[in-house]
């Protein structure tokens, strides 16, 4: 190695500066940029949507909660983890999150498909105590997510932001956010869901999440978060298909 | 014997001061809210909602120890050594005050953030847009104090500790802001939404994630490393040439490191097995550094024996050794699939924060504090040592358990019974790491204990005093310095 060559880096202190720019750029830009491209990175799958108003507020309250320090979302391909958590996370089941909620830890299990695994009842005792459900827990208590309201009456410029960075909410969904989320929350057989349902397809869930009758609370957004997670996909209808193509 | 006299500059040692004080502060805050946490894991009842619960909290640690301790550590140390390797005062004294007020701000407006639920939810990068913003001008202002003296310098040649300086904050400011594009949600309102979602969002955040370590807890420290431990030995470095491939190789190949973060996940393959490869090179560059560092001691290692401040330097280099190594091991797939997810992966982070980031400082600031404050030494050699020995045994218990209960929770997750069931709930698993949570609660309150062992020392130090029995290099007696006031009021001797 020739030193005076870098002599010359040692003493021009710009040309450094820029050196150290370039150099430390190229391994970013392979790894990164390539994960733009359309159709690459992330599969063709029916069903996934984006959060409705209720659901958002939700996931704001688990990153607000920190709750991504303690429970991955992501299943790994491997055998205990199919076994324990369900199909392995596909990446188009992340796609309207801004941002991923993968994590990296699990003190407490993965989440990924927590939807429908256990009854609204059982989240909001789970939440309120842990320990009145799972004794040996060592989960935080969120019992005063309760006794707040869900703040509402912002949901609208929330998915605008959303749509900006590429989520797909339509004008009738932005104006319509704030009274869907109570409507999502209330579960009132009187009020009329068919329009919530008829913007977020028909499998979405509307119901007094919380048990606290017309009480739009935080509560009620999280558990509707959890609810939904994992649920998305319709991975009964997606085995034909795989097998069709192992067969062939 | 000639000697030539030349002529001293006037150095800016008042912000370096400030800056040093700063990290002795948050390192105990950081610290201590570390050992709470940890405490919360092993007894649930010590969360109390919603703000001290571990999910906000956890943050509050991270940050406190990554960006407070580690930063005011980082800043308090490039401006003594640009200063001195370039033998001129620093840059512009108000830019540089500003730096000092607009990081503590910084700090304190995320830490806030982070009790009261302000969070993007990116580790390491968790404050939200106002506090980022802020951010990115306090670090334009610091590379401005940095460069500017670095191109009013006397010395011709720039030393290497300042090539590792300046790659740590050009490479943190790129990281910061590719990593922390969004959208606020309104103006005049905490919230915002990342631009990129799902996939993008995880690999840009583990780019940024991987390299924080990398560039702020590795690139700024090595700075510290080829500055102080040369000083403290009163050695040249090892090797030059070693210094020249010790760094560019370091910085080309860390910040592909980050897919690793991310193996069987969603992300494409490639990139998963781009990173494990980089992260299994990465072991050369960080050797290599480890040994400039170590071998600098060749000659001089006799002072070891008695010099506990050369001695906090060399284990620092020891557990750096040991994480780098650990690290790529851990890359690997197979091993991630073990480690991810489990407190092996919590462990690692911490061989190389308490043992490298931690100790390399401590080391440092002993050197620093009696330099800054015209003593000849600190207060008490003896307590460095004890500070020393506590430190280490608390992070042998600190990693030991991480190890135990992570490959044992790991272990228990893949376990199957005679039917092909599962062997254990979730539960279970988390039931049987109380005990190692306990040991690692109990390790981390010695590092702090040490920590505070340190901040008594300075304070006597700074005091002017000398402990009983402390001797000078030519093993005279050591006379107090009383001056009878605080003495960063006493004008320049």
């Amino acid at each position: 190695m020739n030193l005076k060559n870098h002599e010359f880096l040692e003493k021009n202190s710009i040309v450094l500066l820029i050196t150290i720019i370039l150099v430390v750029l190229v391994g970013g830009i392979i790894e990164i940029i390539p994960l733009f491209r359309e159709g690459t990175v992330i599969e063709r799958v029916e069903g996934v949507r984006p959060y409705t108003p209720l659901e958002l507020a939700g996931y704001n309250i688990y990153i607000r909660e920190g709750c991504y320090n303690c429970h991955s979302q992501q299943i790994r391909p491997l055998r205990d983890e199919v076994a324990r958590y369900g199909h392995y996370s596909l990446a188009a089941e992340s796609m309207y999150d801004h941002p991923f909620q993968w994590g990296s830890k699990r003190t407490g299990p993965d989440l990924a498909r927590v939807g429908g695994k256990y009854s609204d009842a059982w989240h909001v005792a789970h939440l309120t105590d842990p320990r009145s459900v799972v004794p040996e827990s060592i989960m935080p208590t969120y019992a005063f997510l309760k006794h707040r309201a869900v703040k509402t009456d912002d949901l609208d410029k929330h998915l605008s932001a959303l749509r900006v960075v590429g989520v797909p909410y339509t004008d009738d969904m932005i104006s319509n956010a704030v009274n869907d989320a109570t409507i999502q929350a209330t579960g009132d057989p009187l009020t009329d869901t068919a329009g919530l349902l008829g913007r977020y397809g028909e499998k979405t869930v509307a119901r007094d999440f919380d048990g606290q009758g017309n009480v739009v609370s935080e509560m009620d957004a999280l558990v509707a978060y959890l609810q939904v997670l994992g649920t998305m996909v319709d991975f009964k209808a997606a085995q034909e298909v795989e097998n069709e193509v192992i067969n062939k | 014997m000639t000697t030539n006299v030349i002529e001293k500059p006037d150095y800016n040692f008042d912000i370096v001061k400030l800056f040093t004080l700063a990290t002795c502060f948050w390192g105990v805050v950081g610290m201590l809210g570390g050992v709470l946490i940890a405490l919360q894991l092993a007894f649930p009842a010590l969360n109390f909602e919603p703000y001290l619960n571990f999910g906000r909290l956890r943050p509050l640690h991270t940050s406190g120890v990554v960006f407070a301790f580690g930063g005011n550590a980082l800043f308090a140390t490039s401006y003594y050594v640009v200063q001195r390797t370039c033998q001129v005062r620093l840059w512009c004294d108000k830019l540089a005050s500003f730096t000092f007020w607009g990081y503590q701000s910084f700090i304190v407006m995320a830490a806030l953030g982070y009790v009261l639920g302000v969070t993007q939810s990116k580790e390491y990068a968790e404050p939200e847009w106002y506090a980022d913003l802020w951010l990115t001008v306090v670090w334009v202002a610091y590379l401005l104090v940095f460069m500017g003296t670095i191109i009013k310098r006397k010395e011709p040649h720039l030393y290497v500790a300042n090539w590792f300086f300046l790659a740590f904050i050009l490479t943190v400011a790129v990281l910061h802001i590719g990593n922390n594009l969004s959208i606020p949600v309104d103006l005049f309102g905490t919230k915002s939404y990342s631009v990129p979602s799902g996939v993008q969002s995880a690999m840009i955040q583990w780019w940024y994630g991987h390299n924080a370590v990398g560039f702020f807890l590795t690139a700024g420290f090595l700075g510290m490393m080829y500055y102080f431990v040369p000083k403290r030995a009163e050695r040249p470095v090892y090797s030059y040439r070693l210094s020249i491939i010790h760094f560019w190789s370091l910085i080309f190949i860390y910040i592909w490191a980050g897919p690793h973060h991310l193996h069987y996940t969603a992300l494409p393959v490639w990139a998963q097995t781009l990173g494990m490869t980089f992260s299994i090179m990465l072991w050369m560059p960080s050797w290599g550094g480890m040994i400039n560092g170590l071998m600098t001691l060749s000659g001089a290692w006799h002072k070891l024996r008695k010099d506990p401040v050369l001695q906090f330097m060399i284990v620092s280099l020891a557990f750096y050794g040991m994480s780098t190594f650990e690290g790529p091991l851990m890359s690997i797939r197979a091993v991630n699939s073990l480690s991810h997810y489990t407190d092996w992966t919590v462990g690692h982070v911490h061989s190389g924060a308490l043992g490298w980031v931690g100790f390399v400082t401590f080391g440092c600031l002993y050197y620093l504090v009696p330099k800054l404050w015209n003593r000849s030494e600190v207060y008490s050699l003896k307590l460095v040592s004890i500070h020393l020995w506590v430190a280490t045994f608390g992070i042998v218990l600190y990693i030991a358990a991480m190890w135990v209960s992570g490959i044992m929770q790991g272990l228990m997750w893949r376990s199957y019974n005679d039917m092909g069931f599962l062997n254990y709930s979730f539960v279970e698993t988390v039931v049987a790491m109380h005990p190692f949570y306990i040991i690692r609660a109990l390790g981390g309150l010695m590092y702090l204990s040490g920590a505070l062992i340190m901040c008594y020392n300075f304070y006597r130090t700074i005091k002017g005093d000398v402990a009983a029995g402390e001797v000078d290099k030519d093993g005279n007696p050591r006379a107090a310095v009383h001056t009878g006031r605080l003495p960063q009021f006493q004008p320049a001797e």
